[in-house]
């Protein structure tokens, strides 16, 4: 039931103070809005109940173990929530002076410095307000780069054919064109075909590392001198450096620039579909084009750094100061990690992966790269089960949510058939992984015995499976009121 | 070790099952040249109790003055019970709805959002939400350009008196594909952007033309003159609009003849709190012939196998996951929770609460000008009706005032003389419903003092 089926003229929740009788007597009729919103009215009760009851038919970390690749689904810890809601940051006004804000300013100067720490490169901007955000940046910083140097031919960025879907929108989006890179057998990129690909054209190449593959691109240092030989830039998406961090940094490997997405590798929380964000770090050559604000230090006092300090900037990304109760929640993650704590996460998520991987492929199961240690994420595929028993990755997909688990990510990447990409973070304890291997299995017998029970799946979710297509036809995208 | 959860047995029993000698051994696929063999030069780790010392003291250092300041971004009341429920962990800690049988709760709360943020702006349809405000509006202008096929100069008319760092942040990210942003002049005695600014614009060749309500002095624009104008030469009308003003005044859809073809702007006032500039959301709605090139997630009602009703993401052919370099945008993630949140803040209020809400400001607002131009030397500066902000001059540069306003703990308004340097010793001041009597004779009684 919507919450539109519940409401009844003149019900009320809140009411809010009232305003004088004539408080619109000043308006002309020709701007004012002639019927009421269609808006819900509803009692107090009656909303916190419906949404309470939705809340329940979602899964989320909380509840259920979520192993969804390349979304780092770890523990969000309340704390951090708790601190960056303290009413002296949840009051401040975007636009109030530096000198009411230091406190603030600190936070986000420190968690400047510690981003640049963990990465290896030479400055941060926390502006972007999501991992595509800061892909944008990035890939822009590299437009002005190009310009500034009177380079104007560099029209190309150059991806893997593995990489995630925002990487090629990205760079169209900042008007580049794309030429994909193939993945050689082992997972790696093609070095011969990059070799091929740059040119005098080349503005750079993005690079997951380890890649969506889930594993470590072990040519790193070939990669980044063919692309730096060729005029090009290195491009460092960071979804994965929840794998790599404290034991490597993009910096060190030859990156120019990178995205980091705090709502991944620093926890905050997803929300269903965000808010996340995306800080971008650079490298000294690229640091003129930083989005701005950043924050600056001067003595004891940190300032906003806006267009009068960096002249060469790509500009702003949002209003004001992006997404920054995010990226208070990231500074106290990295508060509590400290500086054992940031590479105990790689150790653990690596940890977490290979023991799941090893494990499920002593039950069976095919991994895509049998001859790889896994990174913090590994892929399986199920092209056996789909060929031989007409079970594929999304029945499995859809089992799985009976049993209690949210489902990895399937069909990407898209160069492994019937795969799923499963994450399962350095934040499950081993029970829970255990349980997780024992419910694939079940399913794996269930596929061979009873088949309708896979493919029928799920069968105890609040909805079986949907008519996408019908959805996508019909384009019932909002409840309509009735005439009356 | 903070949040994880592996005992030393455990840890033994995962290296042998996966026939590793330590943890080491698990990065032997990174060069070693590139491996660090020291945790990197950070303080050590802060315990709850020592974290929250340290915040608290950071947060201490804001001592919440009375704020008049909006320019964008504004303080209202929101309802106890709206982050009692976004804050539940089943909304906070899910992530994008990718498998719909389990994620059912926030699929519903998106759909439901889409419906109130079509009913507030008078569209056929709404998205699942953008970045904020600014973002949004360089999605409408991208989104504008593709869908102006009558057009081909990727050309766009922007007024001035549009916000000026929406205008930045318009112009960082659509310049990259070549477009570029025409600025329209406003009329210095009404504050709006006449039908004369327009004029010489006639017959030439643009995609689209923003139209902001309120603009960014708080005052209202001839919405209907301005989006027939626009339609009249084949140009697609774009509104920025504030959503609670939605409450009292016409609804872009109903705009002019036809009404707007995309309507979009900051959805912070419905139920996200000021918080140093977010997170908020944008949100971005059109009419439907223009929903394939929609950025952004949108999710559809459908039925399941048995024909029970559902939801589901929709129309994802336009997204950068299916379509990759051919997609509407590179958007994924986006601002779901604070869409949770606007959903329920609209539920709770209904439209005679947001109504209320959107009076109670106009009223405000209207109160503390009378007040405030009976003080010598401060005066209105526009003549035209406003919602919730209004420009004013005093007699000495508004920097100089405001920084005594501050030492009485008020937050007097957003100093124009950067952004306008011809609006000469003015202040855009702010008044929502979170204001009352006493607040508005005490900012009343120090600009006296002070001025």
């Amino acid at each position: 039931m919507l919450i539109f089926d519940q409401s009844r003229p003149g019900r009320r929740a809140v009411i809010p103070a009232a305003a004088p009788e004539d408080a619109l007597s000043d308006l002309p009729e020709s701007l004012r809005r002639q019927r009421s919103a269609p808006l819900p009215e509803v009692s107090e009760l009656q909303a916190v109940r419906h949404y309470t009851r939705l809340s329940q038919k979602n899964f989320s970390i909380d509840t259920h173990f979520y192993p969804l690749g390349s979304c780092t689904m770890k523990y969000n810890p309340r704390i951090c929530h708790q601190l960056a809601s303290l009413p002296g940051f949840l009051a401040r006004h975007p636009l109030a002076p530096e000198i009411l804000s230091q406190g603030f300013l600190a936070c986000l100067h420190e968690l400047q410095e510690i981003l640049r720490e963990v990465t290896g490169m030479h400055a941060v901007s926390l502006t972007p307000m999501a991992g595509a955000q800061g892909e944008f940046a990035g890939v822009a910083m590299i437009r002005a780069y190009h310009l500034s140097r009177n380079d104007h031919h560099r029209r190309e960025i150059l991806i893997p054919d593995a990489a995630h879907g925002t990487n090629p929108a990205t760079a169209i989006m900042c008007g580049f064109s794309v030429r994909e890179i193939p993945t050689d057998s082992q997972g790696d990129v093609d070095l011969a075909a990059l070799r091929q690909a740059v040119g005098p054209q080349t503005a750079g190449l993005m690079l997951t590392n380890p890649s969506t593959l889930g594993v470590f691109e072990r040519q790193i240092t070939e990669i980044a001198a063919i692309v730096h030989e060729a005029g090009g830039l290195l491009y460092y998406d960071g979804a994965n450096l929840n794998a790599i961090l404290g034991k490597a940094r993009p910096g060190d490997m030859g990156f120019d620039v990178m995205h980091i997405n705090l709502h991944k590798t620093f926890a905050t929380p997803h929300g269903g579909g965000g808010p996340g964000a995306g800080p971008v770090a650079v490298n000294t050559r690229l640091e003129p084009f930083l989005p701005i604000p950043i924050v600056g230090k001067e003595g004891e006092r940190y300032r906003w750094l806006t267009e009068a300090d960096r002249p060469h900037s790509i500009g702003r990304l949002s209003a004001f100061m992006g997404n920054a109760g995010v990226v208070l929640r990231a500074y106290v993650y990295a508060l509590l990690l400290g500086r054992t704590g940031m590479g105990q996460v790689a150790d653990y998520s690596t940890l977490n992966a290979n023991y799941l991987l090893a494990e499920l492929v002593k039950a069976g199961f095919e991994p895509a790269f049998p001859q790889r240690r896994a990174s913090h994420e590994f892929i399986i595929t199920l092209k056996r089960q789909a060929k031989t028993l007409g079970i594929t990755a999304m029945d499995f997909a859809k089992r799985l949510l009976d049993l209690g688990y949210h489902a990895p990510t399937t069909y990407f990447p898209l160069l492994v058939p019937e795969c799923l990409l499963i994450e399962p973070t350095e934040t499950e304890c081993k029970e829970d992984l255990d349980a997780f291997i024992a419910a694939m299995c079940q399913i794996q017998q269930e596929a061979e015995s009873s088949p309708e029970q896979v493919k029928g799946a799920p069968h105890h979710q609040p909805v079986r499976r949907l008519d996408e297509v019908r959805a996508a036809r019909d384009m019932d995208l909002a409840w309509q009121p009735t005439e009356s | 070790m903070p949040f994880i959860p592996h005992t030393a047995d455990d840890v033994q029993t995962m290296l042998d099952a996966i026939g590793a000698p330590n943890l080491e051994a698990l990065f032997e696929e990174i060069p070693p040249t590139l491996r660090l063999h020291e945790p990197p030069s950070l303080p050590e780790a802060l315990n709850e109790q020592q974290a929250t010392r340290l915040m608290e003291a950071r947060a201490a250092d804001y001592p919440r003055p009375l704020c008049f300041l909006g320019a964008g971004a504004y303080e209202h009341h929101i309802p106890a019970a709206v982050w009692e429920i976004v804050g539940r962990g089943e909304f906070y800690s899910a992530y994008t709805p990718y498998q719909p049988e389990a994620s059912q709760g926030t699929l519903q709360v998106l759909y439901e959002y889409q419906s109130m943020m079509a009913g507030l702006t008078g569209l056929a349809i709404s998205n699942a939400s953008l970045y904020d405000g600014g973002s949004a509006l360089a999605e409408a202008l991208l989104m504008a350009v593709r869908a102006n096929r009558k057009s081909k100069s990727k050309r766009i008319l922007v007024p001035r008196t549009l916000h000026p760092l929406y205008r930045r942040v318009a112009r960082a990210i659509v310049h990259n594909q070549g477009i570029e942003l025409v600025e329209l002049p406003y009329d210095p005695t009404g504050g709006h952007t006449p039908s004369e600014a327009l004029a010489p614009y006639a017959g030439q060749d643009f995609a689209a033309l923003v139209i902001p309500q309120p603009n960014f002095f708080g005052v209202l624009e001839d919405v209907d003159a301005l989006t027939d104008w626009a339609h009249q030469h084949n140009i697609l009308a774009v509104a920025v609009v504030n959503p609670t003003a939605l409450a009292i005044l016409k609804p872009p859809g109903a705009w002019g003849e036809t009404g707007v073809d995309i309507a979009c702007g900051d959805g912070q006032p419905l139920g996200a709190p000021l918080a140093s500039g977010g997170p908020y959301f944008g949100f971005l709605c059109c009419r439907k012939e223009w929903v394939r090139q929609l950025p952004g997630r949108v999710v559809g009602r459908t039925v399941d196998l048995d024909g029970k009703p559902g939801f589901t993401l929709t129309l994802q052919a336009r997204e950068q996951h299916i379509r990759r370099s051919k997609a509407t945008s590179n958007i994924c993630t986006n601002q779901g929770l604070m869409v949770t949140a606007a959903t329920l803040y609209l539920s709770l209020l209904g439209p005679q609460g947001l109504e209320q809400v959107a009076a109670t400001c106009h009223a405000n607002m209207r109160t503390l000008v009378e007040r405030l131009t009976q003080i010598p030397g401060v005066r209105s500066v526009f003549h035209r009706p406003v919602f919730h902000e209004a420009v004013l001059r005093l007699p000495r540069p508004a920097r100089e005032i405001l920084d005594g306003l501050l030492v009485h703990g008020i937050l007097g308004g957003f100093d124009l003389s950067d952004d306008y340097p011809e609006l000469e010793n003015s202040v855009l001041v702010c008044a929502t419903e979170t204001r009352d009597e006493t607040d508005l004779q005490r900012y009343t009684m120090a600009l006296a003092d002070l001025i």
